[in-house]
């Protein structure tokens, strides 16, 4: 079968080695990265834009990386084993990936949620054993953190391990060692501009750092929805939200301001003409990617897959 | 009659701080129709330009979401709660 669209290569054919683990967390990590080809069409012939498929992951989510690396690190330091416990704010992603990795190993985890995440999110979490304790729903995300704050605070008998995602340099330590070398490795050197929105900004911050380890030229962007109230799951308006302690905005080249709608949309043209079914964050991101191409004549952008869709389908 | 509508925490600085409003309305469209002209700036945040609630808005009659509902129709009765939810949120600290 021969086909003249450029989504069918040459190399479709043939074996490629699948890979064989010692374990499950050995899976995480070595994402596909991907070219698009479709929502690209109206771009300069010399500019690429490609997709690390994050959504590859064992837990399904870009946030097995930095659940992987604190647990891991908290483990070396001796803040987690003896039965401690995992305590951490998240919206989803993150808890999923701890509530897996916890399993694998383990370490009981707790999540703090907003209440109205969805019931899909609960019974992942849930199946692999972790325990959500719910907080307000109108105070979003940073009403769950507010709540694990105060229950770290009336921890006396030292039960947890607060895992912290928005204050713990080992967030965007897993994606300096990991993603950034991947994406150096997997585009040959030749990218010039990584782009990915900002939730705890994890991903855009350690992925920043280690590419500027490779490149003195590479540009680091950062997105975020463009109003305080806003329907990009994950995602922060950093003006109006509790800023992470791992967030340093002097560190990104640019800043590009994103519409709900707008990331929702290209979710779904990337499900219809790339066959790639993501979450509206990776719209978001691709929204962003796709900008900053426009305004080039030749580059390899490359940015973030965080989910697939089918996490938020049911709700 | 009277209803009270709920404004999430981003929304509060175009209400003053209020985490509540007491609108009349009786049906959920009135009250937030009310809602909106008494605070012009949560217009555009609320509902899109045709008209429609903007699709990552929920909005809450008593803890039940409106599409399950009768949408804008959905009927009030004095005192009910009318809570307007993002499908996620970002917050304020």
């Amino acid at each position: 079968m021969s086909s003249s669209h450029p989504a069918w290569t040459e190399r479709l054919e043939g074996v490629r080695p699948p890979r064989r683990h010692e374990g499950l967390l050995e899976v995480i990590g070595a994402t596909p990265l991907v070219r698009l080809r479709s929502v690209t069409r109206d771009l300069a012939d010399g500019v690429e834009v490609w997709v690390k498929m994050e959504s590859m992951n064992p837990g399904g989510s870009v946030k097995d990386r930095p659940a992987r690396q604190i647990i891991k690190d908290a483990l070396d330091r001796g803040d987690l084993g003896n039965g401690k416990i995992l305590l951490d704010a998240t919206s989803g992603n993150t808890g999923i990936a701890y509530a897996m990795i916890g399993a694998s190993l383990g370490i009981p985890v707790h999540l703090v949620m907003p209440e109205n995440v969805s019931p899909q999110r609960k019974e992942i979490v849930e199946v692999y054993g972790a325990k959500i304790v719910y907080s307000d729903p109108m105070e979003g995300s940073d009403g769950a953190i507010r709540l694990a704050r105060k229950l770290v605070e009336e921890d006396e008998e030292g039960l947890y391990y607060y895992a912290d995602q928005y204050h713990n340099p080992s967030n965007p330590r897993a994606h300096q060692l990991t993603t950034a070398p991947e994406i150096w490795a997997q585009t040959g050197g030749r990218v010039t501009h990584f782009v990915a929105s900002t939730g705890t900004s994890g991903t855009v911050m350690g992925t920043g750092r280690g590419l500027r380890e490779r490149s003195s030229t590479v540009r680091i962007v950062g997105s975020q929805p463009a109003d305080a109230f806003h329907g990009l799951e994950g995602l922060k308006h950093m003006p109006s939200s509790l800023k992470p302690g791992i967030y340093k905005e002097d560190e990104l080249d640019e800043i590009r301001w994103i519409e709900t709608e707008d990331g929702w949309d290209m979710a779904e043209t990337l499900a219809k003409e790339e066959g790639i079914a993501c979450g509206n964050s990776a719209g978001a991101n691709v929204v962003a990617a796709l900008e900053v191409a426009r305004e080039l004549t030749e580059g390899v952008v490359v940015t973030v897959i965080c989910d697939h869709a089918d996490r938020y389908f049911g709700e | 009659m009277t209803v009270q509508v709920r404004i999430p925490t981003p929304l509060r600085k175009f209400t003053a701080g209020q985490e509540e409003v007491a609108v009349e309305g009786a049906t959920v469209g009135e009250a937030l129709m009310n809602l909106t002209e008494s605070h012009p700036e949560l217009k555009s945040k609320i509902f899109s330009d045709d008209g429609a609630v903007r699709r990552f808005v929920n909005i809450f009659a008593n803890d039940e979401d409106i599409r399950f509902q009768e949408k804008l129709e959905t009927p009030l009765s004095e005192g009910d709660l009318v809570s307007i939810v993002p499908a996620i949120a970002g917050g304020r600290s």
